[in-house]
């Protein structure tokens, strides 16, 4: 259990140390809220679907928590170049335990990102309906991170260098966050992009969060938390096998 | 008995065969140098034996296990000093050392003085505090030694371990090793650059060149052989005069783009 902590500890230190990383990767989360949610509020106004801001918030804090995570996992090329993933890869202690470790760390960095993007939505107009269920909303927003996390880690295990970094970031998490649910209503959306959307693990994460933040998820809430849990699962023991097989 | 062995054991990437039939043993409280120039293929036995790369074929044992399919079994028994960085250079260095008492548990109750009196020892005490990305060369190196010694395990691998030290740190540190050696029969495989350091403290050893062992023996058996007068010329004397090139590697091209990637 203690080698399961220290190495959380370890993600958690990196974080907060690095403060340029934190401050950089909240640009992005504002200024789509700024440019998508007054850019394009009017005419969501207009449509009929009410405050575009209320409605994108809780999509713009699960892409923080989707792009951190997503990162946190990766870092794992970081600490093969930089020579300190064999430190953990001969240490006498089971795959599992080091992955658990690496995975709650970046997972509890990503949600804490969230809750920094989160509070910046409150600043932009963004106002909770449901401010009881605000734990119930990092429950979500950490769920998401876990799963973000793992699959981070298991992409990175199976990469043998940077050069796949960028493509990851084309290929996997761009269409994850454009064709979540995160930016539109999955109503009434085209059959073959409903379809993605529902298969996207992202569109659980983010109408998970929503409908915690105010109310009204397109899903329900059990069948997010049933969906997230299981992508969870699978991804940890896929990730967990993937990182017992790496050389360096 | 021997603790560490091998088999007509082989390492091939690709095309390139790093390591070629390679068969030695060395027996549990030995201090035992590998030796060969640049590129001969001693990192890579090292990491075969330390489970972090499987083999293409042959066969190998350490404490009686297998390290790739046995790994977990065999990574209880070893400890290891890298040739290349292995630290978190966003850690202190404290912290580093705390990390690694974690990973092999240093218990509790002995963990803090052990690592006190480790980096008294290598001067590092006084630095604990600061992060690792603000050391030296010099002091990146002590502070990875005196990470491996942390615990004690019944074999310590160390990979080109005094270089860029200076020879008081050199002389400090092959004087605990050996200390560490007859005081709890620690076995000590070792490979380094400085002829003089394996003809001081080696028992025995095995030279690799291109991928092959071309000598064993005791120092003085080895000079004897070349009919050489010291380690150094019976190393130039088996493995020839020409420089080898290492290239750069993949790893230094990925090294590179973490910079960049990094940007701080």
């Amino acid at each position: 259990m203690e080698v399961v902590y220290i190495l959380w500890l370890r993600q958690l230190k990196r974080y907060v140390r690095s403060r340029s990383r934190i401050v950089g990767s909240l640009a992005q989360p504002l200024l789509f809220l700024v440019a998508l949610g007054f850019g394009f509020g009017p005419i969501y106004a207009r449509a009929g679907g009410g405050n575009y801001i209320q409605f994108l918030a809780p999509g713009v804090i699960a892409m923080g928590i989707l792009f951190t995570a997503m990162f946190s996992g990766i870092e794992v090329l970081w600490d093969r170049q930089f020579g300190f993933l064999k430190e953990t890869l001969v240490a006498p202690v089971p795959r599992l335990q080091v992955m658990l470790g690496r995975t709650l760390g970046g997972a509890t960095v990503a949600t804490l990102q969230g809750t920094i993007v989160f509070l910046l939505t409150l600043g932009v107009g963004f106002r909770p309906t449901h401010v009881v269920q605000l734990p119930l909303a990092v429950v979500m927003m950490f769920l998401t991170a876990v799963l973000f996390t793992a699959l981070g880690t298991a992409v990175a295990a199976v990469l043998e260098d940077m050069q796949g970094f960028q493509l990851i970031m084309n290929l996997l998490v761009m269409p994850l966050f454009f064709l979540s649910g995160a930016l539109f209503p999955l109503a009434g959306l085209p059959r073959a992009i409903g379809l993605v959307a529902r298969i996207d693990p992202l569109s659980y994460g983010v109408d998970g969060i929503r409908g915690a933040l105010i109310g009204a998820p397109h899903f329900s809430l059990v069948v997010d938390v049933s969906v997230l849990g299981v992508f969870v699962a699978a991804l940890l023991a896929v990730g967990s096998y993937l990182f017992s097989r790496m050389q360096v | 008995m021997s603790i560490i062995s091998t088999e007509e054991l082989t390492k091939k990437f690709g095309e390139v065969t790093a390591v070629d039939h390679v068969s030695f043993a060395v027996e549990r409280g030995e201090i035992f140098a590998f030796l060969g120039p640049n590129g001969a293929g001693k990192s890579t036995t090292i990491k075969l034996l330390t489970t972090l790369l499987t083999p293409t074929s042959g066969r190998m044992e350490v404490a009686g296990h297998d390290p790739w399919r046995e790994s977990a079994a065999v990574r209880r028994t070893f400890g290891i000093i890298f040739q290349d960085p292995s630290l978190d250079t966003e850690l202190t260095a404290y912290e580093n050392m705390e990390l690694h008492g974690v990973l092999y548990h240093v218990p509790r109750a002995s963990r803090r003085s052990r690592i006190e009196e480790l980096l008294t020892f290598l001067e590092l005490w006084d630095r604990r505090t600061s992060l690792v990305k603000e050391f030296s060369g010099g002091m990146k190196r002590r502070l990875e030694i005196a990470r491996g010694l942390l615990h004690h395990p019944s074999i310590l691998f160390l990979d080109e371990p005094t270089l860029g030290l200076d020879p008081q740190t050199r002389n400090h540190m092959w004087s605990y090793l050996k200390d560490l050696n007859a005081r709890e029969h620690t076995t000590v495989f070792f490979t380094t650059h400085y002829m003089d350091e394996a003809e001081r403290i080696a028992q025995r050893i095995a030279v690799i060149d291109h991928g092959r062992i071309v000598a064993q023996g005791s120092p003085g058996e080895l000079k004897r052989q070349t009919n050489t007068q010291s380690l150094e010329e019976a190393f130039l004397a088996l493995t020839g005069k020409t420089i080898r090139e290492e290239g750069a590697t993949s790893l230094d091209q990925l090294r590179m783009q973490g910079r960049l990637w990094r940007g701080r």
